[in-house]
């Protein structure tokens, strides 16, 4: 019998079959975060129920904690405060590893938990936070759920999961120079929509799959949630061994021998059958940009404002999004002027995410009329960042320089960019008021962002680099 | 958790695709750490004229008389998008909400609704459009029956459309049971499970960890 890898990976975890088409699946690893994960862990406390296996359970500072230089407890969101607090109190008395607003290692989680090596091939992943999808990046089964089945999945180690159906995404060909993994997540939406991944788990395959580094295949699976998909994947390859080799968590020695010898089996077997395919040839993709405020609308930084017809979105949901992002159909998206450029999140917040918007950058700077942002995804990517300069790049370039955080990849309260302000983002989403009241937000890679930025309007980082 | 057998009541359309969860509940609403005090913000960015204001906006479905304390929301495609956030699925609870009907939802939104008591009924678009259009004329008569046991979405005379949903989101809802309860019935299996995993697999235990 051939198997896809998301079926070996069910089968892995699958402590009982519950009938109608629901696993309860072994939980290997939770992570939590102030926003989300603190009322999970407040909620378990009060029902007088524990943590399964506190060891396996891991918190993080991220999305309410300020980014300004200096910060503590204290943020621009309002009651924000009290997130931080509560968190580390329920995080102390649960017993679990919290990487704390001082942590050195702290960051957003989706980078955090690569990086120290706590995602593994054919692990499972699950977090009170959508892009949890992302490290599915490691050939791990990694998934969002809500605050109640964080709870569950602390309480009891497990949860009830609705099997999905099984889709492979193949990119072939080969990406062209400044043409990134963001831009392959964004083709995927405009032309399969928001809803395409609906009821599958997404395995991303094809040869410019497998010759992405393995931050880029972190931002490729990110946006499997923006897709509706349960989740992206990936399965492991030489690439993530020898990413993983010697990270804090991942085994050492005898174990890291016997554990690659089990993560080499989890791929989808040749001739393994999913319940859709989708193919693309990616060999001569553009860079993308979104015009409207859904990721599905996307379309090439050298092309224009879709008409209807071609926009892929209903007549309602196009003039709404027309209006709201003051664009028309027809204007070159180049022609777009911006107010703020922001790179950061847990899409593209990464050393090599810093490293290209940096070689855009180097000797340039922003235009005068234009507030620009980097955030390292996790103080680990900011020390590595200053200890080969970027920041003095990014600094005399004219953007601020950041401590880690999801910081204004979506507005609670405190800083936003801005009524109507144009904004050109490396983050995930582009909805109405995401980033701040009525704020217009394009979403594209850190080059794209990085090039837009020096041209004070949407630009195609290959004509400014070169 | 409350029991969800039927429900007759007001439906208020809002026949958008994608409608988020950052639009159900913005970020700047969700002030404090637990899972109250949510109703006010309810589709906050819509509702209100200003943003962190509280004047309503008379263009917004809610705000119309006729559709004062609805309890089944009709909507698009893809309902619940973006963040996992809970606070959308107890926000529209606490607001009164106990079922949504629409053609498709973010899984993880779905999920949240039957942990919550509420009924994500998932019906083709045309129909949720036909219903709509029904429901305006005359939203305080033309009343929705979201029926859970019969599994079926009825209109006055003039609809009834039968929906599918799994066996087991149906009977957590229509018992009111809690997850947590129910899988610690299966206790000695998950123990069985992970004495055997940790021989096969002893890399993903961290408890021996130096």
């Amino acid at each position: 019998m051939r198997k896809t890898l998301f079926e070996k990976l069910w089968e892995l975890h699958l402590v009982r079959d519950l009938g109608g088409g629901i696993g309860l699946l072994a939980i290997d690893r939770i992570f939590l975060h102030e926003r989300t994960g603190s009322v999970a862990l407040k909620s378990l406390a009060a029902s007088g129920r524990t943590v399964l296996d506190p060891h396996r359970v891991f918190c993080t500072m991220d999305h309410i904690v300020d980014t300004l230089p200096g910060r503590g407890d204290d943020t621009r969101m309002p009651g924000g405060k009290a997130f931080i607090t509560e968190t580390r109190a329920a995080a102390l008395q649960a017993g679990i590893r919290l990487f704390d607003v001082r942590d050195p290692q702290q960051g957003i989680v989706h980078v955090v938990s690569p990086e120290l090596g706590i995602v593994l091939p054919g692990a499972t992943v699950v977090c009170p936070d959508s892009h949890t999808c992302t490290q599915g990046a490691m050939g791990a089964l990694a998934w969002g759920i809500g605050s109640t089945e964080a709870e569950h999945a602390l309480a009891t180690g497990t949860l009830r999961v609705n099997r999905p159906k099984t889709m492979r995404v193949s990119f072939e060909g080969r990406l062209a120079p400044g043409v990134t993994a963001k831009d392959l997540s964004l083709l995927l939406l405009s032309t399969h929509g928001a809803v395409g991944g609906n009821g599958y788990a997404v395995e991303y395959a094809g040869a410019a799959v497998r010759a992405l580094e393995i931050e880029a295949r972190l931002t490729l699976c990110n946006m499997a949630t923006e897709f509706s998909a349960m989740t992206g994947m990936i399965a492991a390859d030489q690439r993530t061994f020898e990413y993983l080799e010697g990270r804090e968590y991942a085994p050492h020695g005898a174990a890291w021998d016997a554990a690659l010898a089990q993560w080499q089996s989890l791929h989808s077997d040749s001739g393994a059958t999913f319940d859709r395919e989708i193919q693309f040839d990616v060999t001569t993709l553009p860079p993308m940009v979104t015009w409207g405020t859904s990721p599905q609308h996307a379309v090439p930084v050298t092309g224009r404002v879709p008409d209807q017809a071609s926009s892929g979105a209903t007549p309602e949901a196009y003039e709404r999004a027309l209006q709201y992002m003051d664009v028309t159909p027809g204007t070159a998206m180049q022609d777009l002027s911006i107010g703020a450029a922001f790179i950061g999140s847990c899409t593209n917040s990464r050393i090599s995410d810093l490293r290209r918007a940096a070689a855009v950058l180097k000797g340039r700077r922003v235009a005068p009329h234009v507030r620009a942002i980097v955030v390292p995804g996790s103080m680990t990517v900011k020390r590595a960042a200053e200890a080969e300069g970027l920041h003095e790049v990014f600094l005399a370039a004219g953007f601020e320089w950041r401590e880690s955080g999801c910081s204004m990849c979506f507005y609670a309260g405190g800083e936003s960019f801005g009524a109507r302000q144009r904004v050109v983002s490396s983050t995930n989403r582009n909805f109405e008021s995401r980033q701040g009241p009525e704020t217009r937000t394009h979403i594209a890679s850190p080059e794209t962002v990085a090039a837009s930025a020096i041209a004070g309007r949407l630009a195609d980082a290959r004509s400014i680099a070169a | 958790m409350q029991p969800f057998t039927t429900l007759t009541a007001v439906a208020a359309p809002l026949l958008r695709a994608n409608v988020d969860t950052d639009a159900i509940i913005p970020s700047r609403e969700m002030k404090t750490v637990g899972k109250t005090g949510l109703a006010d913000g309810l589709f906050a960015g819509w509702r209100y004229t200003a943003i962190g204001g509280r004047e309503p906006n008379p263009q917004f479905v809610l705000n119309q008389g006729a559709f004062a304390g609805a309890r089944i929301l009709l909507s698009g495609d893809n309902f619940g998008c973006g963040s996992s956030r809970e606070h959308a699925v107890w926000a529209l609870h606490e607001y009164g909400f106990r079922a949504v009907v629409a053609p498709s939802y973010s899984p993880i939104f779905y999920g949240n609704c039957i942990r919550n008591g509420i009924v994500p009924v998932r019906l083709a678009a045309d129909s949720i459009a036909s219903i709509a259009s029904w429901v305006q004329l005359d939203p305080r008569q033309h009343l929705v029956t979201v029926d859970l046991m019969q599994c079926r979405v009825q209109a006055g005379s003039a609809f009834d459309f039968k929906f599918d949903i799994e066996p087991e989101p149906r009977l957590m809802l229509l018992e009111g049971l809690d997850g947590i309860d129910l899988t610690l019935k299966s206790r000695p299996l998950i123990e069985a499970f992970l004495e055997r995993d940790r021989r096969g697999r002893p890399w993903i235990y961290l408890d021996a960890k130096p």
